[in-house]
Formats: structure tokens, sequence, C-alpha cells
């Protein structure tokens, strides 16, 4: 497959390199070419006029349901959704059947993967079984492959286990990934506020996120280790969060669309496509959430893309399965915030290519020279609607089904080869 | 009487989704058809040929019986499914029942779902009407609506009373259908109870939260208690019943804070000596009774009127 490019017209914009230019990019045999370099006779073109050229997208939190969940999502059908959405990379979190919590789990992603249309970075589990009893083998999967450890999908409840995990994480130069949630104020199926009084489904508090938020800072801040705080909901936690990186705590944090795009009232009419943990909050929990991600509080943005068939999904609010995917819709959901003038095209980048690969210290998330050519060109003003057969991932629960929106993948290249281009129109 | 005439709701959901005239309509409605239970041949035919399916995932003996004697009583057919459920199967249950008995044209499905919102799923699933007969701690509608007419019966007019509801809010979907109900004809609903019982946000749906059994009760013209529970799925809500009975019990003692001719109402089924002491429970004021009865005029208006919007 050809994978040398000269991409010309584009706006280029790479924090990294504090490039934000008019201009072309360069990619020879699957290499980000230096600027002075001349293009070898016979490389083909390809227009970016009115499309922003940036480093490939990395999605650092999803859901590949591979192994164990097929009817969901596998690993091809994932991978092909990411880069129909304009990401080159994903991390794929351990809580698969079995759970990914040892070298060979790790290995069987990783040689599944070799086929797949972007890069797939496995997380392997904090505890064996993701059962929060015992320490996974970390050094094991570092070795496999796993670029971070996580018991995501429910939170480690026991304190001193966290504790050791952030320790022994740092030693092998891992970051932990904390699903903070107090699982005892998360007895309930959606945001506890006005709007769950009313439909009379039970709530689950602002609180139950902030309170293990605070946990895991403290501890972070006690053991000198770095933690990484995913989906972060609430007011609350951006305010710890905030503080916490004054006070020099080692931490990142990202957050999903549907936190700065939805708030509860979207269940009005107990849609389980609006039903997922930590579940949508409040228009003022909302509002600071767009505010961190503006101000640096929050570094990154990651879709925590949970594919459920209907069998999870088509039935009542209380017995519905928690998740929705967005794989899809992460970068017109952000082009959004860029269009509303919350932030520049360069923090979206940062946003959505250059902080979680650096969170996750993968060698992507910059158009410098010399390296694997992972580049997304993104057309920002393409309109569409996102209806149910354009959906790429093998799951279609998306709260944003029909929804008009704006901006989108043109093209997705990983080392140079393309592996989506949007159809025309 | 054309049926159905101004009435424009194919499924009866939530109390919310109703205006002050689709009330009026509806208890006036109601108000016509009690006389027909009064008469020695109880029946009309107005809902002759008429399948209606009593679907009922919850234990309920007044409810569904209050159904089965309005449609009988309309001449419709009825059929009645007590189907058990687990926490694991109940969604999927919901469905595939649904879709099976849509599969045998029924006209009418009252629904009752220990899930919130399962009505509305079910409306989304079937071609026949919907009636919600209570789910979860949403809404319970016929509820609200009878006992909107049996106060309105005993005052003339909702507008303007002051309508108290003590206990247990949170888990209550007769309080919701209740709040909704009073609000919307003008009536002031104030609630009181242990905060623990007292759901965020319940102001935002128009009643205002008392800090006192006192300023609850004071001047009220209808006086209403919701059944107790000490303990839900672990959830320790109160320390013993008999505390609750102490501090946040009926009697009649509190009683005379509220206006002498003050209704004392309850949902049932009636925890004696804990939401009410036995002598308020049965005490001269109680038209714990006329809710019972009114119930039913209220599920006939309601099988009439969706069945002309059908």
């Amino acid at each position: 497959m050809n994978n040398s490019w000269r991409i010309t017209n584009g706006r280029i914009i790479d924090p990294s390199t504090s490039t934000d230019r008019i201009g072309e990019l360069l990619i020879i045999d699957g290499i980000i070419a230096a600027p002075d370099q001349a293009p070898p006779p016979g490389t083909p073109v390809i227009d970016a006029a009115g499309c922003w050229v940036v480093p490939g997208l990395t999605d650092m939190h999803v859901h590949l349901r591979e192994p164990g969940e097929e009817y969901k999502e596998d690993i091809l059908s994932g991978a092909r959704a990411a880069a129909a959405g304009g990401f080159t990379g994903v991390a794929c979190m351990p809580n698969t059947r079995p759970v990914n919590d040892c070298e060979t789990v790790t290995t069987t992603i990783l040689a599944r993967a070799a086929g797949a249309s972007v890069r797939v970075y496995p997380v392997g589990a904090v505890s064996k079984g993701g059962e929060g009893k015992q320490l996974a083998e970390f050094a094991a999967l570092k070795t496999a492959g796993a670029v971070a450890v996580s018991d995501d999908g429910r939170p480690v409840h026991d304190a001193q286990l966290m504790r050791r995990a952030l320790e022994y994480a740092r030693d092998f130069g891992l970051i932990v990934i904390s699903h903070s949630e107090e699982a005892a104020l998360s007895r309930g199926v959606m945001h506890e506020g006005a709007m769950s009084t009313r439909l009379g489904l039970k709530g689950i508090p602002a609180a139950a996120e902030s309170v293990m938020v605070y946990r895991e800072l403290a501890l972070a801040e006690w053991v000198g280790a770095r933690v990484h705080i995913a989906h972060v909901s609430t007011e609350m936690s951006v305010d710890l969060i905030r503080r916490a990186k004054d006070r020099g705590v080692r931490v990142t944090a990202e957050t999903a669309p549907h936190y700065f795009t939805l708030t509860d009232e979207a269940l009005v009419d107990y849609d389980t496509n609006m039903k997922m943990n930590p579940p949508l909050r409040s228009a003022a929990d909302r509002e600071a959430i767009r505010r961190a991600l503006a101000d640096g509080t929050l570094d990154a943005i990651a879709s925590d893309h949970a594919p459920h068939s209907i069998l999870e999904k088509e039935t009542v609010f209380d017995a519905a399965a928690n998740g929705i995917i967005g794989l899809e819709t992460v970068l017109p959901l952000t082009l959004a915030m860029v269009r509303a003038g919350l932030f520049d095209a360069k923090r979206l980048v940062e946003l959505l290519a250059v902080y979680p690969a650096a969170i996750l210290g993968l060698p992507a998330g910059t158009l410098q020279a010399g390296v694997a050519a992972d580049v997304t060109i993104i057309d920002p003003d393409a309109e569409y609607v996102y209806s149910v057969d354009r959906v790429v991932s093998k799951s279609r629960n998306s709260p944003f089904l029909d929804w008009r929106l704006q901006g989108r993948a043109a093209w997705s290249m990983v080392g140079g080869e393309v592996r989506h281009r949007a159809g025309q129109g | 009487m054309a049926p159905g005439m101004d009435f424009t709701h194919r499924h009866i959901l939530d109390m919310h989704q109703f205006a002050r005239e689709d009330i009026d309509h509806i208890l006036n409605t109601a108000d016509s058809f009690k006389e027909i239970s009064s008469r020695p041949i109880k029946k009309v035919p107005t809902l002759r040929g008429h399948t209606i399916i009593n679907l009922f995932f919850e234990p309920s003996t007044r409810t569904r019986l209050s159904f089965e004697v309005a449609a009988k009583r309309m001449s419709a057919d009825t059929f009645n499914i007590s189907a058990s459920t687990s926490s694991a199967t109940k969604g999927e249950t919901l469905i595939d029942t649904a879709r099976n008995i849509s599969a045998m044209h029924p006209d009418i499905i009252v629904l009752r779902h220990s899930s919130s919102g399962a009505p509305h799923l079910l409306s989304r699933h079937v071609n026949a009407a919907v009636i919600n007969a209570g789910d979860g701690a949403h809404e319970h509608p016929s509820q609200g609506l009878l006992d909107l007419m049996t106060v309105k019966e005993h005052r003339g007019s909702l507008a303007g009373l002051k309508i108290a509801i003590i206990g247990d809010i949170t888990h209550s979907r007769v309080a919701r259908s209740n709040i909704e109900g009073f609000t919307t004809m003008g009536s002031e609903v104030f609630v009181y109870g242990p905060s623990t019982l007292i759901p965020h946000g319940i102001d935002n749906l128009g009643a205002t939260v008392c800090t006192s059994l006192e300023q609850a009760v004071r001047d009220a013209d209808v006086v209403m208690t919701l059944r107790i529970q000490r303990e839900r799925q672990n959830d320790p809500l109160l320390p013993s019943l008999r505390e609750y009975a102490r501090y946040f019990g009926i009697t009649s003692e509190v009683l005379s804070l509220a206006r002498p001719d003050a209704l004392i109402m309850h949902p049932g089924p009636v925890n004696r000596g804990v939401e009410l002491t036995p002598d308020v429970a049965d005490g001269a004021r109680s038209v714990i009774l006329d809710q019972v009865t009114n119930g039913v005029a209220v599920r006939m208006a309601l099988l009439y009127l969706v069945m002309g919007n059908a």
C-alpha cells in the first residue's frame, strides 16, 4: 500500500512543534519528512484545502469487547470505527472476558490488532480478574505491550490496593487510570438531582465520583506517583483536580464528549442510549467540564466507546447496560466546542492527539520529521446527519443518532497508509 | 358525548403529560361514569368488543381489581397477566411479552412495572394504547387522578388548596403524580418527611419542602400520608418504624393543626400506627374508602377516553 504523500494546501496544526500554517506536509515511505526535503517524483498529492492536517488522534479510552463479547464489537470493527472517527490509535480497556490481566491476553489482543485499521494499545488490569483483590502482574503486562493499567468499568474499592498499584506501576513506568467511583453511593442508574426525582429513577450523586477522585489524588500525592482520572463528569472533580495540579500532584485527567455535550435532561424519555457510567450530569457540571477543557485542568478527550447490542439496551432503563459508542462522534462534538469559541483548533489537537499520546507515553501526537506518519486530515465544515446506516461500529448505541453534525475526518493515515477516507458529499 | 372529544392523548403515561383542561375533562368524564357503579345493573355497553390486557409485573390487588372492575362495567373483555420479574430478566420479559401480546391485537394494555419508564418503553413497541398503572418510583397517574377527584368532590374546587404530603416521597410514585396533578390544578403542595425520604429537586416539580410537621400540616385542606418502609435494598432509610411513628406520624393532635374540615388520605395499604394512628385512619375526616370508589370511576374514564382517541 502506498505510504508516500504530498498533503498540500491544508492548515497544518502541530502543537508539538508550535506549527500552525497553511502549507504542505510531505510523507515519504510512511515517515514525516523534513520541511526542506524534496518530494520524490510521482508522489501522489492530496489536496487538503479547507482542511486541518494534524497528528493522528489517539483515543485513550475505548472498549473493543474482544476477547469475549465479539457480538458487540471486535478489535477489527472497533478499529474501523476509530479510523472513521479520525483516530490512528486507541487504548483498549481490560474489562474483556477474560480480563486483560496477564501477558497472554495482552499478547492475544496485539496479535488480533496486527491487521487492524489503527494502532491498538492494550491497557492491563490493576487487579487479577479485575476483582480488586490482588495486583495483576504489571511488569509482565508492560513487557507484553500494555501501556497503562486500570480496572476501568469498576472502581478499585480497596484503598490499600490502589496505593500499592500506584507505587508498583511507577516502578515500570506505567500510569494507573482510575475509574473513580464510590460503589456504595453508586447504586443508581442516573445522575441524582431534579431529573432523577422527576423520572423516579435511582440517582448517583456527583459526590460518588468526587469522593473517589479525592482519594486517588491524596494517594498519588503521598506516594509521588502519576495517576490519570478517567471520564471526569462533575464540577467537584474538576475543582479537586485543578487544586491538586496547583499543588504539584502528578495527575492528568480526561473527559468524554457526552459530558460536555449532554445533561441529565436528555433522559426525559428514558432513552437507554443516554445511560452510561458516570451518568450524564447537571448543566452546571457540563459547564465546569467545558471550562476545564479550556483552562487545561482536563488534559484529554476520550470517547469511552462502550458498544452494547440491543440485547443490553432495548429494555427498561433500570436493566439496561451502561455505556455508549463514541469513536465516530468525538471529533464533530469537539469541533462544536471550537465553533462555540470555547477553545481553539490548537487546543483541540492537544486534547485529542498530543496529550493522550503523552499521558500513555506513546510515540505519537506529533508531526515532527522522522516519526511515523500517523496523520488525520480534518474537514471541519462538512455537515451530515449521523444516521444509523452511517455507523461503522458493530453496535448502534449512540445518543447522537440522527444528530446533524459538523466536521469529520476526511482522511486517517497510519504510517502513511490510508486507513479511512470520507465518502464524497 | 362523542367518545374522546377534546382528548388528544394516545397513552396515559404520567400526570406530567396533562394540562389543566385535560384533567378537568378526565374528572368530568369520571364524574359522569361514577353513577354507573351505584346502579343495580352495573354495566354499560360502551367498550363492548374491546380487549383490555392488565399486564402486571408487580403484585397489586387493589389497582388491578379497580382496573378490571372499571373495564367490565364498560363491557370490555379483560385479561389479566401477572408476570414475575427478576432483576436480570425483567427488561427482556417486558419487550418479549409486549410483542406477543401486541400480536393478539389488544386495544389497551394496562401496565404495572417495578421499573420507572417501563410504560414509555412499552408504548414504543405495541400498537395498543398504554395506561400506566404504576411504574417504579415514577408515577401512578390513575391514582393521582382519583385523588384529585376525591378532593374535588369534597371541596368543589382544587384551586388554592393546601395539600400536605407526608412520608416517603423518594420512593413514592403516588407522591409524584399528586404533586404534578395538584399543582397543575392550582393547589399548593407541601411535602414533609425525614430528609432520607425527601428527594433532591422535588421543589422543581412544584412542591414546597417543609422543615417541620407543623409547617406542613398547619391549615392544610388535605393531609396525605404515604406508606413507609424502614429499609430498601440495603439503603438504611430509618432507624425504626417506631421512631418514625413518633416524630412523623399523623395523630389527632397533629391533625388539629389542619383545617377543621381537612381530609385524610392514604393511597394504601396503611401501616396502622405508623403513618397514621388508627383513630385518624378510621376517623370522620378519612376519605380513604372514597378514594377506592373513585378509582373505579377514574379508570372507566381513562379507558373510555383513550379508546375514543384510538
